[in-house]
């Protein structure tokens, strides 16, 4: 379907990339008016492994769930890299924490590289909010939901506690790709 | 705001929406992947509605209370997973002989045994059918996306209900774990349906009363005191040696179910009006599929999808009528081929019926049911 | 110590067993010579006793010889599989927790197959009062052995002897959390009424075993000349009372089994739990 948008999100347990998936998908299809599937598979570790979050984002209905040629693509780990970057159409995004991934997989994608974890970790204190940050890198990287319903949908899943840290750590990654086309 | 009331939820989070709705007030199980946020979510939800929830000590104690909750007046379910489905199945005949209303959830992961807990299959619905021994009623639903788990349980619930039986909600791991935004409905916006009281004065009240296909049920504690037993039995709950009431008794619980089943049926059609092909399939199977026959229509190969919402009783009729109309079924499962065989009863050799099978704990692609399907156009 | 005004009324009002059986039920399956009319006798007396309505009283029971006794008796009965007696039991109660749950079941059905059942049941003190009917052989399925058969034991399935250890239900009550645990046999029918009575009465699971000896499978491959001879070798002179059996000397106790209630202590109980503690947090928490 031409209007289907895939995004992988990849990381290893623990990281939020399921969470991750889950806030791209209320942004699409509760704070925006796009519909949205999320699915995953995942291994036995709750903690560590590959895992892989799939979001389909259409303006109509949505049938089959899972990727098949994927738009945009983030990679936390290595691992996660190299076992699930093959998926990538022609033209696609591959967005990579850069303080993990050294080898970056070649192919007719764009690939950026942004330091993630240590961001979230040396610049906002929390190695916990890499999942959010790389999300506003993707929110600006594929435009394919708004800042805004993004923003709505972080919000609505942290604890009030952490609401401004979460707010700068979607910010901070959005702030990345402000420069980049 | 109507937006509102819009959530993104996981399918089994939909089950849990779906059972609350449908008036469940009691749920017993026990822990397994990919089933187990139903049984969290029923554990938070039900003390909230007035309702009970307990984990018991395996499956066989999740299936065994739930029977107990719900002859004490309340509807009741249980929810588990392949070797979980396996463990409960004496308790599914037990409340299939007793007419026991109950809803069974089951979340398909891949078999046998153990076999791939976080890996989506379609590998039970022999199981529902055939899993417990002797002869007996099935009805079992397949919801193939996250709102219709919800509306699925509601009618698996009424179901139960209405025919006094137990009712297997079965979905595949896919299904189960993905989310979709869904609004919930508001009461009185979905049918819900009790189980008949009893009426009568208490000494005049048999459970399985000669003159119904289906009996009011009494909870316990309403002063019907009457007897219930997984033996063959009379009217009046107990049991009998008499071969004519056994005789009796064994195909009316059949009956009930396959005397009123154009009723208990729910098939979608999609694109079968010219159809030279048709896919028969369920779950997110059907999703896959429904994606291939847009995907052909687009090149204006004529192909079409019948999606059974009600996989048992089998949909004989709409299978058979299909049959004749069109050059080849084919029939993508996630299994080394189950409903295949139903398939191939139902349309008599009116046409080709083939299967198309998966078991590495992938899904069925839409290109596979293209390729599959290609073959002939 | 019972007045003479008691005494009278006993010998003056014979118990109307009829009131809590269904007559048109009998005859019993059971065998001449067992015990499980007369425990069935002394729980009725025990359930006239302590007041229960008919009405309220649901009776559950697995599969065995004994777990046909719902069939008997003219409460909310229920008749389930073999080994999950207790756990049906569990889902009545948690759904209703004002009916009075009494659990019929025997060694096998309780502490073979049903054994998971039985310790978890234990574990929460949900209020039911389990009656094991122990006569350590499978006599339905024709006199094998079970979980409660001595040690060198003839049974069809020992016939060169029992090697497996027998279980102790009253132990395994105990050890699982069980907060009444009591012994009586159908020797001691007086008794026995009074031990089922204060199971009844007792807020939490109460576990009462029952030796009830089967004279037609256990007594004869076991090479007991009647079904009395077997009662009394095994219920009377088997048997000590737990009371009596703090005044008696090691030696007169050895390879005698205790009865009487050896183990009563109060702790929540699971349904009141339920409803006190988690309905209550969970509507308050939005």
């Amino acid at each position: 379907m031409s209007d289907r948008y895939e995004i992988r999100l990849s990381g290893s347990g623990g990281q939020g990339m399921i969470l991750a998936g889950i806030i791209m998908a209320e942004a699409a299809a509760i704070y925006g008016d796009k519909n949205a599937v999320q699915s995953q598979s995942y291994g036995p570790e709750s903690r560590g492994g590959a895992s892989k979050a799939e979001v389909i984002i259409s303006e109509g209905p949505i049938d089959y769930p899972k990727a098949t040629a994927i738009d945009c693509m983030l990679a936390m780990t290595q691992e996660a890299c190299t076992k699930y970057h093959h998926d990538i159409k022609d033209g696609g995004i591959l967005i990579v924490d850069s303080d993990s991934v050294k080898d970056v997989p070649q192919g007719g994608f764009r690939v950026h590289g942004f330091p993630i974890t240590s961001i979230a970790r040396d610049e906002l204190g929390k190695v916990i909010v890499a999942n959010i940050v790389s999300l506003g890198a993707m929110t600006g990287l594929t435009k394919v939901v708004s800042y805004e319903s993004v923003e709505q949908a972080v919000l609505a899943r942290v604890p009030a506690a952490f609401v401004d840290l979460n707010k700068k750590a979607l910010q901070r990654g959005y702030e990345l790709t402000r420069d980049l086309k | 705001m109507a937006q509102k009331k819009k959530r993104l939820l996981q399918g089994n989070e939909a089950c849990v929406e779906g059972a609350l709705y449908a008036g469940c007030r009691f749920y017993s199980g026990y822990p397994i992947t990919p089933s187990t946020e139903v049984a969290e979510g029923m554990s938070v939800r039900l003390p909230k509605v007035g309702g009970k929830f307990i984990q018991m000590e395996d499956e066989i104690g999740g299936i065994a209370a739930a029977i107990g909750g719900s002859l004490a007046g309340l509807k009741s379910m249980t929810a588990t997973s392949g070797p979980g489905f396996s463990l409960k199945q004496e308790c599914i005949g037990y409340a299939c002989i007793a007419e026991v209303p109950l809803v069974i959830v089951d979340v398909m992961r891949g078999g046998p045994a153990t076999g791939y807990p976080t890996g989506p299959s379609q590998s039970d619905i022999m199981a529902a059918k055939w899993g417990t021994h002797g002869d007996h009623p099935v009805i079992a639903v397949t919801p193939s996306s996250v709102p219709e788990i919800l509306t699925e349980t509601v009618r698996a619930f009424n179901l139960a209900e209405k025919y006094r039986t137990p009712v297997m909600v079965l979905y595949d791991e896919i299904v189960g774990h993905m989310r979709e935004p869904l609004t919930i409905p508001e009461p009185g916006e979905l049918e819900v349906v009790d189980r008949e009281k009893a009426t009568c004065k208490p000494e005049e009240y048999f459970p399985y009363d000669d003159r119904h296909l289906v009996a009011p049920l009494a909870p316990f504690g309403s002063g019907y005191r009457f007897h219930v037993t997984g033996l063959n039995h009379k009217q009046d709950g107990f049991p009998t040696n008499d071969p004519k009431v056994i005789d009796r008794n064994n195909r009316r619980i059949i009956e009930k179910v396959e005397t009123d089943k154009e009723r208990i049926w729910k098939n979608e059609e999609t694109a079968l009006d010219d159809a030279e092909v048709a896919i028969f399939t369920i779950g997110s199977t059907a999703r896959s599929a429904r994606f291939a026959v847009n995907e052909l229509r687009k090149s204006g190969l004529k192909v079409g999808l019948l999606r059974p919402l009600t996989i048992w009783p089998f949909p004989d009729a709409a299978v058979a009528e299909l049959s004749k109309r069109v050059n080849a079924i084919v029939v993508p499962e996630l299994n080394l081929g189950q409903m295949v065989h139903e398939v191939e009863r139902c349309a008599r050799g009116n046409c080709e019926v083939e299967a198309l099978t998966r078991v590495d704990g992938e899904p069925i692609t839409p290109a596979q049911i293209m390729h599959a399907v290609r073959k002939y156009l | 110590m019972s007045t003479i005004a008691e005494k009278k009324e006993k010998v003056s009002v014979p118990f109307d067993y009829n009131k809590y059986l269904r007559p048109n039920k009998l005859p019993h399956i059971w065998c001449p010579g067992c015990g499980h009319g007369i425990v069935l006798k002394a729980l009725l007396r025990a359930i006239d006793r302590a007041g229960l309505e008919k009405d309220n009283i649901c009776m559950v029971s697995g599969i065995g010889c004994s777990s046909r006794t719902p069939g008997y008796v003219d409460f909310n009965t229920l008749h389930t599989l073999h080994g999950r007696a207790m756990a049906f039991a569990t889902g009545v109660k948690l759904a209703k927790p004002e009916l009075k749950v009494i659990v019929i079941t025997g060694d096998g059905d309780a502490l073979a197959i049903g054994g998971n059942h039985f310790i978890h049941a234990c574990r929460r003190n949900i209020d039911m009062t389990v009656l094991v009917m122990t006569n350590s052989t499978y006599g339905m399925t024709g006199g094998q052995y079970s979980p409660t058969t001595p040690l060198d034991a003839i049974a069809t399935t020992s016939r060169y002897g029992n090697i497996e250890p027998p279980f102790d239900a009253c132990e395994m009550a105990r050890a699982s959390g069980a907060t009444f645990v009591a012994r009586g046999t159908a020797y001691h029918t007086i008794e026995l009424e009074r031990t089922i009575h204060d199971a009844l009465v007792h807020k939490g699971t109460s576990i009462v075993d029952v030796i009830d000896a089967c004279p037609t499978y256990f007594g004869r491959a076991n090479k007991y000349k009647s079904a009395t001879h077997m009662m009394e070798l095994i219920e009377k002179d088997g048997t000590v009372n737990v009371k009596q059996a703090e005044k008696l000397p090691p030696e007169k106790l050895e390879g005698k089994v205790l009865r009487g209630v050896l183990h009563k202590v109060e702790r929540p109980e699971y349904c009141e739990q339920y409803e006190n503690l988690i309905m209550q947090k969970a509507a308050a928490k939005k």
